[in-house]
C-alpha cells in the first residue's frame, strides 16, 4: 500500500514454504478486504461488527426521518496505533525468556552486508553458541540459501510487499524452529533503514548495520533507526580507503545519533574485528539475554 | 514510507472504537506523533486522503498534534529539548539516550456520531 517503498499492510506472507492464513472481512461500504489479523485483535472486535453494517440508510446530520439522534461525542483514546505489533513483540520477548534465548534484530540498508556479516559471524560461532537465525526479505530464499551453508538452521520469511518485518511473523517463524536447542536468535529484518525502526521484534538487542560504502552521514539521515540501536556494526572496513570513509567523521556521527550504542568495527571478509563482536555476542547471552 | 501501514492500523482501530461506542461516522481523527516517530505527517494525510472513505471516515478532519522531542539527562536530573538530533545536554554537554519524549505514535482521540 506504501507508494513510496512499495510496502503493504501484511497480505499474504510465506514463512519458509508455508503461506500464512489471511483474515478476509468487510468494510461499512461493502468493500471486502483482506489481511492479516494479530490473534489478539481478533477477539473483541467481531461482537460490535453489527453496528457497522446496520445503519447504511444514508441519513444526514441535518434531517433526521427517523427519530433516533446520532449526537456527536468525543472519545479520548490515547492509545498507541503500533500496540497490536507492541503485544505481540511482548510475547515474543517473554518466550524468548522463558526459553533464556538471545535474540537480535539485525537492520540495515540493502546491501549493507548484514548477510555475509550473519554468514560469518555463524561460522566463528560454532561450538560457543548454538544459533539460529530468521530472515526477512520481499521475494526469494536467496539469504536462507547462503545462511544455511553455515549449518545453522535458517528459517525464511518471504514478506510480499511489506518492507519491514512484523512481531507476529516472528512468532510464525518461530514455530519452525527448535528453539530449545538454540542459545541464540538472529532476526535477519528486510533492509530498509526506515520502517523497522517503528517495529519492535521482541529483541533484546537491536543491531544496526552501517557500511563505510554508505558514507559517513547514514545516522544523520535516518535518525530513528540509528537512535532505536543498542549496537551498531562499521562493516567492510576493508574497503574504507577505496571508499574515501573518514573514520572520525563517521564515528562522530553515530555517537551522536545513538548515544548509547556499543560500536564495533569489523570486515567479514577479511576477519579483522570478526572476534570482538562475536565476544560481545558470547558475553551478552551469558549475561542472560538481558539488555 | 511506513505511513500507509500506520495509517491503516489507526484507522482499523478507529472504526472498532466507533463501532463499539454504537456510532457509525467519524468526524475527526486525532493524532499524536512524535518528532521522533520515524512518521512524516504530510505522509500520514497522504495515507489518510487515500483510505478514509473505506473506513467511515470520508468527511472526516484529521489532526496531527506534534510532540517536540525530550531527552532526560540524569547527571543533571533534569529534561532537554533535543533539536534535530542532539541528544546532548545542554547543561553538562554529556549525550543521553534516554528519551521522555518524541516517539509518541497515537491516536489520541475520536469524534464520532
Amino acid at each position: 500500500m506504501c507508494q513510496e517503498c512499495g510496502c503493504s499492510k501484511p497480505g499474504p506472507y510465506k514463512v519458509g514454504e508455508r503461506l500464512v492464513d489471511t483474515h478476509t472481512h468487510t468494510l461499512p461500504d461493502g468493500t471486502v478486504v483482506t489481511h492479516e489479523h494479530p490473534p489478539s485483535l481478533r477477539s473483541g472486535a467481531t461482537s460490535d461488527d453489527h453496528h457497522a453494517h446496520g445503519h447504511s440508510h444514508g441519513h444526514e446530520h441535518h434531517h433526521h426521518g427517523h427519530g433516533h439522534e446520532h449526537p456527536h461525542q468525543v472519545l479520548n483514546l490515547n492509545t498507541g496505533i503500533l500496540n497490536a505489533n507492541d503485544r505481540a513483540a511482548e510475547q515474543n520477548r517473554g518466550a524468548f525468556k522463558a526459553l533464556n534465548l538471545l535474540a537480535i534484530n539485525v537492520v540495515s540498508s540493502p546491501g549493507a552486508g548484514k548477510t555475509t556479516l550473519l554468514t560469518k559471524t555463524l561460522n566463528e560461532l560454532k561450538g560457543r553458541l548454538r544459533a539460529g537465525v530468521i530472515v526477512g526479505d520481499l521475494a526469494t530464499d536467496n539469504d536462507a540459501a547462503r545462511l544455511r551453508t553455515t549449518g545453522a538452521p535458517v528459517v525464511q520469511i518471504a514478506t510480499g510487499t511489506l518492507c519491514h518485518l512484523e512481531a507476529g511473523m516472528v512468532a510464525e517463524a518461530m514455530k519452525q524452529l527448535d528453539l530449545r536447542a538454540l542459545d541464540l536468535l538472529i532476526i535477519e529484518n528486510v533492509g530498509n533503514l526506515v520502517c523497522p525502526a517503528s517495529f519492535d521484534l521482541g529483541e533484546a538487542v537491536r543491531v544496526v548495520v552501517h557500511s563505510v560504502t554508505e558514507g559517513e552521514d547514514k545516522p544523520l539521515k535516518y535518525p530513528p533507526m540509528f537512535h532505536s540501536a543498542d549496537v551498531v556494526v562499521v562493516t567492510k572496513t576493508d574497503m574504507a580507503a577505496a571508499a574515501g570513509f573518514d573514520r572520525e567523521l563517521a564515528l562522530k556521527n553515530i555517537r551522536q545519533a545513538s548515544p548509547r550504542a556499543k560500536i564495533f568495527e569489523l570486515s567479514a571478509r577479511s576477519g579483522d574485528g570478526v572476534a570482538a563482536w562475536c565476544d560481545y555476542l558470547v558475553a551478552l547471552k551469558a549475561g542472560a539475554g538481558a539488555r | 514510507m511506513h505511513e500507509f501501514s500506520i495509517m491503516q492500523a489507526a484507522l482499523e482501530t478507529a472504526g472498532e472504537k466507533t463501532r463499539a461506542a454504537g456510532a457509525t461516522r467519524i468526524h475527526r481523527l486525532t493524532l499524536r506523533v512524535g518528532a521522533l516517530s520515524g512518521v512524516v505527517p504530510e505522509a500520514l494525510r497522504f495515507a489518510f486522503d487515500a483510505m478514509k472513505e473505506k473506513y467511515s471516515a470520508a468527511a472526516a478532519e484529521l489532526e496531527i498534534e506534534n510532540v517536540p522531542a525530550a531527552g532526560w539527562c540524569a547527571d543533571c536530573a533534569a529534561e532537554f529539548a533535543v533539536a534535530e538530533i542532539n541528544y546532548e545536554c545542554p547543561r553538562c554537554h554529556r549525550p543521553s539516550g534516554e528519551l521522555r519524549r518524541g516517539k509518541e505514535m497515537e491516536l489520541a482521540s475520536l469524534e464520532i456520531s
